[in-house]
């Protein structure tokens, strides 16, 4: 062990969780994060943290900028893998399988975790082929009703069906920001994902889209295991069961929301909120 | 700081920042309008060379595609053609016979022997075909447009000489003298012939004169070394060889005093001559071929070349026959100039003199040449085609894309998407840079080398050639593509592989097709330039002088830009004209390739 790691060793020690959120007394854990740490090159992104995240609710990350908590969301579905420097290390099970398993394929795995992109990101092709991609690659539908019954199903669900339903045809590219993230968030509900990772996913959008994506945002709960990273404390205040806190990639508190909000345990947390930092 | 505001100091330093940033708001403006000018002026410098670049090649190449034909009664004497074995008959002398019986009145047998060179040698092949088509035509006599040669094309183009028309006013009176006619005019209408005869005899007198006066300064020059010469060899003493350096200095010193005072003199007799020429007001002055023709057209086709003139006289010799002796009333009667010499150019006075008779008989007509876009190489002007040059082209691009687009595209995708980032891999992006900028000819040697030496595949050919130019477009091609691949924005990878694409799904069904318009072009320009290149087709023998058009990639073939390098250096000056129209031709196919790689990237165009 080298002196970097001793040191994020002694970081972890001093992080104080309090007592299991209520939250997880109600729903089983889907992801189960153990000692994870990232290192960008040389760098440490990430000391290693333990959190465990409640199935059909939702998770929000917040902390200021560059804390880590899109890399260790980016670590659920293993998109760091697409960076070269990037290792991660600990153990994260979903349902208690080790995604970083040299076994499991990444491709599979990215089908159960669904990610949504800060910058609403529809391929430049139609609504309809935009929806439909990932079913078909993944061999969800046999025959052309099939594959039209998901895009409707999952254009529905991702509330956006009513505006669009005239013009599937049309680019995806040519909706509004809004459109655009709902477009995303149906994309990603149409391989029937378990988990649903957002990153900060109205970062970009207006208050009034902004609402409509939380409204959908809290429908998809009942469903899916949604995790959100987000920078305005409103949101997670709003649409989320559990927060973590992070601060300078350290996890530094992780409670129910109200909780977290209304008694935080730790000073730093309890600066964050009243706005001194980040 | 409101009090520190009002107080005068305060006030004057913010009426001096004012001014400052005027000052520097006025600088600014200034700055971008020079700018703009610059810009500007770098735009119309860039446009005024292109526009003289093509209007050159134009006003150049546009006589290419025109080509005249004679319309001749051709008798098809069933004598002489036998029509067991129609193509082995002797056409020549039937259509020769066919252009001679145009001209009754020229009987010499040199003149006999010169007028079917008026004609194609084209026009035997024409008319054997048409009887080989149509065996029915023996016996008959049929009327052909016959293509004309390449000089008289040039003629009648105004590319050999300028035709000048002298006024007249006078009559003409029209006698027989010794050896030709003599020709009066009632008002002294040859005036002005004598006139230019003496303007061009002054001019060159000039020039004359001023090479003398260089040989003067060259034998002073020479005068002034000699002395240092003389003591050098004195120097040297008497026992010095012939091979002695001061000994040679001075042999060669005296020689070349020698042969420029005998040039000098020579210069200085003709000068003399020629002041005497122009300065003889009296005497009558001869016509050389180093002087413009003057032709006198009298009634009835009957056409005088002038030959000498004196005061209010010419006289001259009858080139076609002339009717009748007597007066010729104004009007009845022209002078024409033909301002070229005879001597610089490569049709004569007399071919000149039945062309235009053609000309004026109505038998002449000109049109597109589509020989030229028919048929391959030839060593005669006036069939020469480019069709073998653009088959050549064709195909040689064809092997070139066939192989190039796919190995470079695989090539860029595997280095952008898929290489892990390494030294090794750094190295190679290097070196495709680095090939990217190897001078073509060296692609050429490798060819030679490789493909014709090792390989031992066919010479000349579009094959090679094609493989050569692919060798020269992966670079061009790799490069573009990877910029191509690199600017997808990287929010469609993660898009794809977020709903779980592989990598290889992501590149193909996302990057690849909005990096296609980029590639397309790359790929398109680097074909272009493939249409361009001579210098490593050379090296695989691609020059060679090829009259068949190829039908195969493995034919013999020539590509037009080796077309038009060929062309450039021949001497006729039909040729370059063809090879002006050679380079129209690959310029229109650059266009084409052009507007194709615009259309492909508005097709493949996609916003995201």
């Amino acid at each position: 062990m080298d002196a970097a790691v001793m040191q994020a060793d002694k970081t972890h020690t001093t992080v104080t969780t309090p007592a299991q959120p209520l939250i997880m007394k109600q729903r089983k854990p889907k992801i189960v994060a153990e000692g994870v740490t990232v290192h960008y090159g040389d760098k440490q992104a990430i000391f290693p943290l333990d959190i465990e995240i409640p199935d059909r609710a939702v998770s929000a990350f917040i902390g200021p900028s560059g804390c880590g908590k899109s890399t260790f969301l980016r670590c659920m579905n293993r998109m760091n893998d697409t960076i070269a420097i990037c290792r991660v290390g600990g153990k994260i099970t979903i349902d208690g399988n080790d995604i970083y398993d040299p076994d499991l394929d990444v491709v599979q795995l990215r089908a159960r975790v669904g990610m949504v992109f800060q910058k609403p990101n529809p391929f430049p092709k139609s609504i309809f082929e935009n929806v439909a991609y990932g079913p078909r690659i993944h061999g969800l539908a046999h025959s052309r009703t099939d594959i039209e019954e998901i895009v409707v199903r999952s254009l529905k669900r991702a509330g956006l069906f009513e505006e669009v339903k005239d013009r599937l045809d049309a680019p995806g590219t040519g909706l509004s920001g809004g459109q655009q993230q709902r477009l995303c968030i149906a994309r990603a509900i149409a391989v029937n994902p378990e988990v649903i990772l957002m990153d900060e996913p109205c970062s970009a959008l207006d208050p009034i889209a902004t609402a409509r994506i939380e409204e959908l945002i809290d429908e998809l709960r009942q469903n899916y295991c949604i995790v959100i990273v987000t920078h305005s404390m409103q949101q997670a205040a709003r649409v989320s069961q559990l927060t973590a806190f992070f601060h300078l990639g350290s996890l530094v508190e992780v409670g129910d929301t109200e909780a977290i909000f209304t008694n935080p345990q730790e000073r730093r947390t309890q600066d964050y909120i009243m706005g001194r930092f980040g | 700081m409101t009090d520190m505001a009002d107080s005068p100091s305060a006030k004057a330093k913010a009426s001096q920042s004012r001014a400052l940033d005027a000052a520097r708001v006025r600088k600014r403006y200034r700055a971008e309008s020079r700018f703009r000018w610059y810009g500007l002026a770098a735009i119309g410098f860039a446009c005024a060379f292109l526009v003289l670049l093509l209007s050159d090649i134009l006003l150049k190449g546009l006589p290419a595609f025109e080509a005249n034909t004679v319309a001749l009664d051709v008798t098809l004497e069933a004598g002489k053609i036998d029509a067991d074995a129609i193509a082995g008959s002797n056409f020549n002398s039937i259509v020769n016979n066919s252009i001679r019986d145009m001209f009754p009145g020229v009987t010499s047998r040199s003149d006999r022997r010169a007028l079917p060179k008026l004609l194609s040698f084209d026009a035997v092949d024409e008319v054997r075909s048409a009887v080989i088509a149509n065996p029915s035509l023996i016996g008959t006599t049929q009327n052909f447009d016959l293509k004309l040669s390449d000089e008289a094309d040039l003629f009648f183009q105004g590319m050999s000489t300028d035709e000048v028309a002298i006024p007249v006013t006078g009559s003409l009176t029209v006698e027989a003298a010794d050896d030709g006619f003599r020709l009066t005019s009632s008002n002294n209408d040859f005036a002005g012939v004598l006139a230019r005869v003496k303007q061009r005899l002054e001019t060159r007198r000039a020039k004359l004169a001023l090479q003398a006066a260089q040989l003067e300064r060259v034998r002073d020059r020479l005068a002034a070394e000699m002395p240092s010469a003389e003591i050098a060899v004195k120097e040297a003493g008497a026992g010095a060889t012939d091979s002695h350096p001061a000994m040679r200095r001075l042999a060669k010193l005296q020689a070349d005093t020698a042969s420029v005072a005998a040039t000098l003199e020579r210069l200085k007799a003709q000068t003399d001559q020629l002041a005497a020429r122009v300065n003889n007001t009296s005497g009558a002055e001869q016509l050389t071929t180093v002087l413009p023709s003057f032709f006198v057209n009298l009634p009835e086709t009957g056409v005088v070349k002038i030959t000498g003139i004196g005061g209010n006289h010419v006289t001259g010799e009858a080139y076609m026959p002339v009717a009748a002796t007597g007066a010729v009333a104004p009007g009845n009667w022209s002078l024409v100039e033909y301002s070229q010499p005879e001597a610089d150019r490569r049709i004569s006075d007399k071919e000149i003199i039945w062309l235009t008779s053609l000309r004026e008989a109505g038998l002449v007509r000109s049109g597109f040449n589509w020989p030229f876009f028919q048929r391959g190489d030839s060593r005669e002007a006036e069939v020469a085609g480019v069709l073998g040059g653009m088959i050549g082209s064709a195909l040689t691009l064809m092997v070139t894309l066939a192989l190039s687009l796919p190995i470079g595209v695989a090539a860029a995708i595997y280095l952008e998407e898929f290489a892990p980032r390494n030294r090794l891999t750094r190295l190679i992006e290097v070196n495709i840079n680095n090939l990217a900028a190897v001078p073509s000819i060296v692609f050429g040697l490798l060819g030679l080398a490789v493909f014709l030496n090792f390989f031992g595949l066919p010479r000349s050919s579009a094959m090679v050639g094609g493989m050569v130019l692919a060798l020269m477009t992966l670079p061009t091609i790799i490069i573009a593509s990877r910029a191509a691949l690199r600017a997808v924005p990287p929010s469609i990878r993660e898009a794809a592989l977020g709903v779980g694409a592989s990598r290889q799904q992501a590149v193909f069904h996302h990057v690849l097709p909005l990096a296609m318009p980029g590639i397309m072009t790359g790929t398109i320009i680097g074909m272009a330039q493939a249409l361009g290149e001579t210098a490593p087709l050379l090296m695989i023998g691609m020059v060679a002088f090829i009259v068949d058009v190829p039908t195969g990639f493995s034919d013999a073939a020539t590509v037009l830009p080796v077309q038009i390098y060929l062309w450039s250096d021949l001497p006729e000056a039909a040729f370059q004209a063809k090879t002006a129209g050679a380079i129209l031709v690959l310029l229109g196919f650059l266009f084409l390739m052009n507007a194709l790689a615009v259309v492909l990237r508005r097709q493949f165009e996609r916003r995201w």
